[in-house]
């Protein structure tokens, strides 16, 4: 990664134009050109650098419905029920963390009722009781991350 | 001026929008062609939803591990109800605290309700970072827990977008 990329990735942070040539605007601001940047970006999906480009919906702004949820998971079951989990559209993401409650996850559904079910359909499929804890308020969101 | 994208083209420009953004130079202009529509209307659209807050994030999912922020910790507290929203206010703008939310206890399995996330390049120094802040904020006494990960199974948007027949489309 050099500083083109490093500059991308933070100008990109803060959104793209809402143009039709949005490229080319921030080409000039970065000193570069469209088709640079476009194979810079696609260099840095393709190495897993980042994982996704583009506008994200506010969920529940459209009605649906988020939650995080935790499990507490034997440690020799750990890989299993990650995997259980990985199959599930509704997992956005998941994470081993240092806890007794060590398997941490986001689900994404369309309504609060598809997270209900959601929750009971893994602790069938797992036997674990999930903790769900939905967002009750938010103080702060500003994922900003300068590389 | 051109009448808006009628339901089903929202309803599609919105699925096509959570896979992510065409990589190409007109985006709006592709995605325009793919919903059967022109990309004036589109980039009209995505405006509306910009100005109403639709959207909540414009940019970038980042594979944090990559970019060397391989330390990770969420920073939980159990804070007295009656404090939480200026302790919760407090801690969403000290610099480094990326998210702050309250969330419900789950007694007694789960004491804590406020969860902040800290995202940083080694964790020996987030560690000293959330101890100089809870000292700073004469939060240390309050029980608390930090909760590194130490492994990231998946990381993408989700699926959300209801498909024409009503039931949530499978990714």
């Amino acid at each position: 990664m050099d500083d083109l990329d490093r500059r991308l990735i933070n100008r990109l942070q803060l959104g793209l134009p809402l143009v039709r040539h949005p490229w080319r605007v921030l080409a000039e601001e970065l000193g570069s050109s469209s088709s640079e940047l476009l194979d810079r970006l696609h260099a840095l999906l393709e190495d897993g650098v980042l994982t996704r480009f583009g506008p994200m919906f506010d969920i529940e702004r459209l009605g649906g419905a988020f939650t995080l949820a935790a499990l507490a998971v034997p440690e020799e079951r750990f890989e299993e029920v990650a995997e259980q989990l990985h199959g599930m559209p509704e997992v956005a993401h998941n994470y081993r963390r240092e806890h007794a409650w060590n398997m941490w996850f986001v689900l994404g559904c369309p309504t609060v009722q598809g997270i209900t079910e959601t929750l009971q359909r893994i602790e069938r499929l797992t036997g674990l009781v999930p903790l769900n804890l939905p967002k009750e308020e938010t103080y702060h969101v500003g994922l900003y991350f300068p590389v | 001026m051109k009448p808006g994208l009628n339901p089903k083209q929202v309803l599609a420009l919105r699925r096509h929008l959570e896979a992510g953004l065409p990589l190409v130079s007109r985006p709006y202009q592709d995605l325009a062609e793919r919903i059967k529509a022109d990309e004036p209307q589109v980039l009209e659209q995505m405006r509306q939803w910009n100005e109403q807050g639709m959207f909540r994030r414009m940019g970038l999912v980042l594979n944090h591990r990559a970019l060397g922020f391989a330390a990770n910790a969420m920073l939980v507290l159990d804070v007295p109800d009656a404090l939480i929203d200026e302790v919760g206010q407090r801690l969403g703008r000290v610099p480094g605290i990326t998210l702050c939310y309250q969330r419900p206890r789950r007694l007694p399995d789960w004491r804590y309700n406020l969860f902040c996330m800290i995202h940083g390049r080694q964790r020996d120094r987030v560690e000293a970072q959330i101890q100089a802040l809870l000292e700073e904020h004469l939060l240390s006494d309050l029980p608390h827990q930090l909760l590194f990960s130490t492994q990231m199974f998946k990381q993408c948007g989700g699926r959300f977008a209801p498909s024409s027949t009503g039931v949530p489309r499978r990714g």
